[in-house]
């Protein structure tokens, strides 16, 4: 029999690589097995990377890390077919230390963040698949690798397998998921001169802008689009529910074409050379798809825990911050010789009482609500889209007429009230 | 108790490098620093006469710092020691260089436990010369034997070893004695799916590291680009094939559209009753 570990993580993305960071700082024996070529080689991000959640486990990890530019705008673009309402905040605050956010590219990224774990001696072994959990008499005591001789035993293991892990699922803590719980997004890197960029997204030297996409980016479907600054590179993607594209019979690639080439999008992104092409899952079922996320010897973080918040696009912030928790954890099982889930059971505590477990509570309720009345995205976007064009065009008529017309595209009285009655609903479930 | 030390290179990808139009150089950048995989059986072979006969496998490679990688992999394989000689004045050296650099480097081993065999790769996949093989024995003054397809017979105390050496149309069965150099084909064993414990024997692996002032007796002007009397006058992408027709179908049916696209040709036959 191979050596014991204290932990073991499954999976070297943001919530695996945090946990084993923290494990092997704490001064746990902590072996990380991820089945890629390296960490990072297969995954998928838009890439806003947060600032204050990474350094909660690097502190003034931007002096070093390998990232690609400090976001200082943010738009948000309600688009038409031919149109958009867009709403913005630049601030030079984010220019600056500590920053809010960057962007990232993940292969890159995630080997930095890896290292960094190996640094604290975690033991990271790549190009290796877990296949399950090792059960004995109930508990989780390690896992079965694809290799020869690869079974490996630990007192905890931790699964970080990401989005549909099918290791939690093994073990009964998740069914698979509803085509309505999972929102498959694809995206495709371009390259573009770092001049051409900062001049086309009006930014100063290595500052970065990221644009968020509603309404036709998606065609209507439940999901978002999305436009982000890199150094050389930009991502753009598109990301709707499963169930959207199975409803509209759309292949998520003919969308990312479509927002390619839509008028909005067009300029921004001419003369760029695709170089990569992604497709990830994001779980997006929020708090009422979460499973089971302790049991005796075994502890579930990050997208394999359905951690993502996708009104905010956050996914990599929860991740790492299930990481870390589960570490702390962790160690403090290891203090009393306990693992067990009574005792494990403290991250879920820590996770669902902290930010994590609040944002996840406080939109538990969306994703089911904006699949469930897809007018505000089909509808109230291109009436806003109106509404914009009518007010700003100048043609004569006054001011009042115009506002008379708008009104009145809102609909008949019965549809005006619908109207209002979502739009408390909307506030509601994001409230 | 046999020392068989394989020579291994980090290579450049050139599956997936890209050339640089403009200096038509390979761009370095754009493929990953793998092990070169000719070297990958040379280590396979030495694990396999390892298993056989006892011993030990070391691995030595001459290479920049993240070289470290490859010797990773090595140990993955299942050697048991790996050796790299770093230095910013090993740089820019040909085969010449490189064959004096490593024999250095061998003789240093050597001293701690003597070395009954030296495995080379047939070729590295970005130089592609071959020669560094062959230019270690002719140092160290051992018979080289190179395209080894497979090892028949290693004899530490009769001073022997019996390969088979391929040829265009076959083999050939050479015995030389020991300490001896062979240069392996890539058919000689094929190299398995690594089992875990040499995963995480590699994972926590540090190899040794030497510098040239590590080394002993060496003549600086033998090494790096000093060292180097290859002078590259020109490199160039070899051209794109054009034209050209694919045939399809079963063999018989491609010889038959062969042959008949052949007859067609008049230039090239005159067919009787034809002028
Ligand atoms: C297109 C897109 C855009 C996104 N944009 C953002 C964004 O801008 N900001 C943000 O914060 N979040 C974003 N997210 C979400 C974010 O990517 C995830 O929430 C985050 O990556 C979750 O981290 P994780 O460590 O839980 O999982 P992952 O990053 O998915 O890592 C899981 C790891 O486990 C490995 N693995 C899986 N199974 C096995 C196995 N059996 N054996 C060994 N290894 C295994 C995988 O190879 C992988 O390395 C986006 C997601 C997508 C798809
Ligand atoms: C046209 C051309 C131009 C070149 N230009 C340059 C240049 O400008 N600058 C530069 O630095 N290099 C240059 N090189 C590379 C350099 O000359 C060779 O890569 C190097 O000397 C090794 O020779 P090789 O790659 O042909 O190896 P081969 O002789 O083909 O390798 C045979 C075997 O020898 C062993 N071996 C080879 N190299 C090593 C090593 N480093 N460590 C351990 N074992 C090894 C391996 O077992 C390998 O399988 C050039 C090569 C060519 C052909």
């Amino acid at each position: 029999m191979s050596e014991k570990f204290d932990a073991i993580v499954v999976g070297a993305g943001p919530a695996g690589i945090s946990c084993a960071h923290d494990l092997a700082k704490g001064g746990a024996h902590v072996l990380l097995l991820e089945r890629g070529e390296y960490p990072g080689s297969k995954n998928v991000m838009g890439g806003v990377l947060y600032r204050k959640m990474m350094e909660d486990i690097i502190p003034e990890f931007y002096k070093e890390a390998p990232l690609e530019r400090p976001i200082v705008e943010q738009k948000f673009m309600m688009m038409d077919k031919e149109s958009a309402v867009t709403f913005s905040y630049k601030g030079m605050e984010w220019g600056k230390e500590p920053y809010n956010n960057f962007t990232v590219l993940r292969a890159k990224f995630d080997q930095w963040f890896a290292d960094k774990a190996v640094q604290q001696g975690a033991i990271l072994i790549n190009e290796t698949v877990v296949l399950e959990c090792i059960v004995e008499n109930g508990k989780v005591v390690g896992v079965r690798t694809d290799r020869p001789n690869g079974d490996v035993y630990a007192d905890v293991v931790v699964l970080a397998d990401g989005v549909n892990s099918l290791l939690a699922q093994s073990l009964g803590f998740h069914k698979e998921y509803r085509p309505d719980e999972v929102a498959l997004a694809t995206m495709e890197i371009l390259k573009l001169d770092k001049k051409v960029i900062e001049d086309r997204f009006n930014l100063e030297d290595n500052q970065g802008c990221t644009i968020e996409l509603f309404g036709d980016a998606t065609k209507g479907i439940l999901g978002t689009g999305f436009l982000y600054t890199n150094k050389d590179t930009l991502s753009i993607g598109v990301g709707t529910l499963l169930s959207g594209l199975i409803k509209h019979k759309i292949k998520p690639y003919e969308l990312l074409e479509y927002v390619k080439s839509h008028p909005m999008i067009r300029t921004l992104i001419q003369g760029s050379e695709p170089q990569e092409y992604l497709a990830h899952l994001i779980p997006e079922g929020g708090y009422h798809s979460m499973g089971r996320i302790v049991g005796d010897g075994v502890i579930v973080i990050g997208d394999a825990s359905q951690l993502v918040n996708a009104i905010h696009r956050e996914g990599s912030n929860l991740a790492m911050t299930s990481g870390r928790l589960a570490a702390e954890t962790i160690l403090l099982a290891k203090e009393a010789g306990d693992f067990t889930e009574k005792t494990l059971d403290h991250y879920r505590v820590r996770l669902l009482d902290g930010f994590v477990g609040q944002d996840m509570k406080k939109y538990k309720d969306s994703t089911h609500h904006f699949d469930q009345n897809p007018h505000y995205f089909d509808q109230y976007i291109p009436m806003l889209n109106r509404a914009a064009s009518q007010m700003f065009t100048v043609d004569g008529q006054s001011k009042w007429e115009k506002q008379k017309k708008i009104w009145k595209d809102l609909g008949s009285p019965k549809e005006k009230m619908k109207m209002a009655r979502d739009m408390y609903r909307a506030w509601k479930v994001v409230k | 108790m046999l020392h068989i030390v394989a020579c291994i290179k980090q290579v450049p990808d050139t599956k997936v490098i890209k050339m640089n139009p403009k200096t038509n150089t390979m761009d370095r950048r754009t493929a990953p620093a793998i092990l070169n995989p000719y070297d990958a059986h040379a280590v396979e072979e030495a694990v396999r006469l390892r298993e056989r006969y006892g011993g030990k496998v070391s691995v030595l490679t001459m290479g920049p710092p993240p070289a470290v990688k490859a010797i990773k992999k090595c140990i993955e394989i299942g050697a048991d020691e790996g050796y790299l000689i770093t230095d910013r004045r090993f740089a820019g050296a040909d085969t010449l260089a490189t064959s004096y650099a490593l024999t250095k480097a061998l003789n240093k081993i050597s001293k701690e436990n003597p070395v009954d065999l030296i495995i080379c790769g047939k070729m590295s996949i970005d130089g592609d010369t071959g020669q560094v093989g062959p230019g270690i024995a002719r140092r160290l003054d051992i018979p080289p034997l190179t395209s080894v397809n497979k090892v028949v017979e290693i004899n530490k105390e009769e001073k022997k070893a019996i390969v088979h050496r391929k040829l265009e149309d076959g083999y050939e069965v050479v015995q030389s004695t020991l300490p001896c150099l062979f240069s392996v084909e890539k058919t000689i064993n094929e190299v398995p799916y690594a089992p875990f414990p040499n995963m995480l024997k590699a994972a926590k692996y540090n190899p040794y590291i030497w510098s040239v002032d590590d080394l002993e007796d060496v003549d600086i002007k033998q090494l790096g680009l000093k060292g180097s009397p290859t002078i590259v006058s020109k490199v160039w992408a070899p051209p794109k094939p054009e034209g050209g027709t694919m045939l399809e179908g079963n063999r018989q049916e491609q010889v038959e559209q062969l042959l008949s696209i052949l007859l067609k040709k008049k230039e090239l036959f005159t067919i009787k009753g034809e002028s």
